[in-house]
């Protein structure tokens, strides 16, 4: 069972207390964004087969939404991160560079 | 390829079956082919099959990161039916069911198709009102379905609790030409009917690369040398992103994982299949005599083909209150697919941002169903470098001109 830290609340909360929200970190498209893009943000996801940043809410908690780095073959959890961020925390990204070798990066 | 039949049978019989040759050859990959099938569970072989059956394409390869059928063909729940609400989904899944009724005989090969019927339970006035209309579109599409009461779906079904406290019957969309058919076999089937055509089913051949040169697909780099092609089909349902990303655009794909289970096998007692989408759990009798339970996918992305736990539990909840008598069955084995979903809920059949490169995924939780139509939609596809009526509403380009074929909307939860 997946199992991960609120950092708000700090309370260890397994998936049946979470709820998903998909990919974190997307850009949203302005008024001046092209259909192209616009598609892009709206659909298409990058679906890694390893790390995953992704948006998750402590829905039968505290009812924040956080980050999570999340593998998604292990389901080994990397760490999780308040929501009011536009980027993983470096010391993060730095820890998970150091786990998964040859990792291309969050982007 | 020498034919299977009830004298073969009896030939062998005598010899002591020492003359069954192999069912599919397993051959080196030559250095150049017309066109490569990237996937070799049943949609990538029936892609590879109805290029050389109504295409005359026959030098194509098929090549396959794992074994043949060892993905979502041999992990479903062998469900067939085509009660769609949706023009272009009951067109594919229509035209795929009826090529199940002859796909033994085509592919001389028993792939066990049981038009047993399925029941799509209505079990709230919103479900029954949503049935009646999937049964009028039906109707107008031509796929034979019909709305019944909860008299005839206890007739058809005498295991089921017609007056539960909950969720009640009060119905069910009946589809008295859908069923099941053996999975496996499928994929075998195929794999051999392509290979009596002269086509290469590599197995143990990862994709590790894809070369493209002047927004033209030129090669495939693999785990078993670099093979060059002018077509590239990726059929490769889960993994779909990843061969995406190796080629240089992004799919609107989301992997995620869906389970099923089978208990201990019993007496025959149920034969039909029951979907009951409220509460979430669809089941049906295996000829072994294994209760067959489909579950729920996982809410976030993962490719662990093994799923989550609670989901286990709501599902056979659910079941238990359906089904009361199969509260002290034992389950025997449990396992997960990596289904690939889409936005819509609905497939992609569609050229790509790179020049003979196609994709056939997003089938999510319903593909088995699919496998001749997508096959049959996916070759003509790749062969005219256009998509044919079968194909065509099932673009990449749907979601920048929010056409959508929703499914989701108009098919609950399982489809």
């Amino acid at each position: 069972m997946l199992i991960l830290d609120c950092p708000y609340c700090g309370i260890r909360a397994d998936e049946t207390e979470l709820a998903p929200g998909g990919e974190a970190h997307l850009t949203r498209v302005g008024p001046e964004g092209s259909d192209a893009a616009f598609e892009s943000y709206l659909f298409d996801r990058k679906n890694p087969k390893g790390v995953h940043f992704e948006r998750w809410r402590h829905a039968a908690g505290c009812g924040k939404w956080f980050h999570a780095a999340r593998n998604t073959v292990t389901l080994e959890v990397y760490g999780t991160y308040p929501a009011q961020v536009t980027e993983p925390p470096k010391a993060l990204l730095a820890a998970i560079s150091k786990k998964v070798p040859g990792w291309e990066g969050w982007q | 390829m020498r034919r299977y039949s009830a004298f073969a049978i009896a030939r062998e019989a005598l010899r002591y079956h020492q003359g069954w040759e192999r069912a599919w050859a397993s051959p080196a990959p030559k250095k150049r082919y017309d066109a490569i099938v990237v996937g070799a569970g049943g949609h990538g072989l029936a892609t590879a099959f109805y290029l050389g059956r109504n295409h005359g394409i026959t030098n194509v390869a098929v090549i396959e990161k794992g074994w043949l059928g060892g993905g979502n063909t041999g992990r479903n729940t062998t469900i067939i039916r085509s009660n769609y609400l949706q023009d272009p989904s009951a067109a594919i899944y229509e035209k795929a069911r009826s090529l199940y009724e002859t796909m033994s005989q085509d592919l001389n090969m028993n792939v066990m198709f049981s038009p047993r019927g399925v029941i799509m339970l209505a079990q709230t006035e919103h479900e029954k009102r949503g049935y009646l209309r999937t049964a009028h579109a039906n109707a107008a599409q031509g796929v034979d379905t019909e709305f019944i009461g909860p008299e005839k779906v206890k007739q058809l079904v005498p295991i089921i609790n017609i007056d539960g406290p909950r969720y009640p019957v009060l119905g069910g969309l009946w589809q008295a030409r859908a069923g099941t058919a053996r999975h496996d076999a499928v994929a075998w089937g195929y794999a051999r009917a392509c290979s009596a055509m002269g086509m290469d089913i590599i197995q143990n051949c990862a994709v590790t690369g894809i070369e493209t040169e002047g927004g033209k697909v030129k090669a495939v780099n693999t785990s078993k040398g670099r093979i060059e092609t002018g077509k590239l089909a990726l059929v490769v349902a889960g993994h779909s992103s990843e061969l995406a990303e190796m080629a240089g655009f992004r799919l609107p794909i989301e992997s995620v994982s869906l389970q099923a289970l089978v208990s201990e096998p019993v007496k025959p007692c149920m034969d039909v299949v029951v979907m009951a989408n409220t509460v979430h759990g669809y089941m049906s009798q295996s000829d072994k005599g294994e209760m067959v339970i489909g579950g729920g996918t996982d809410g976030f992305n993962n490719y662990t083909q093994r799923g989550s736990f609670h989901h286990i539990e709501e599902t056979v909840r659910a079941l238990v209150e359906t089904f009361p008598m199969i509260s002290r069955l034992k389950m025997l084995r449990q396992w997960g697919g990596i289904v690939d979903m889409t936005g819509d809920r609905s497939p992609i059949l569609s050229k790509t941002p790179v020049g003979g490169i196609y994709v056939n995924c997003g089938w999510g939780t319903g593909g088995f169903k699919a496998i001749p139509g997508s096959g049959w939609a996916m070759a003509e596809l790749v062969a005219k470098d256009a998509p044919g009526p079968l194909a065509a509403a099932f673009g990449l380009e749907r979601f920048r001109e929010g056409r959508f074929i929703d499914e989701s909307v108009a098919a609950g939860v399982a489809h």
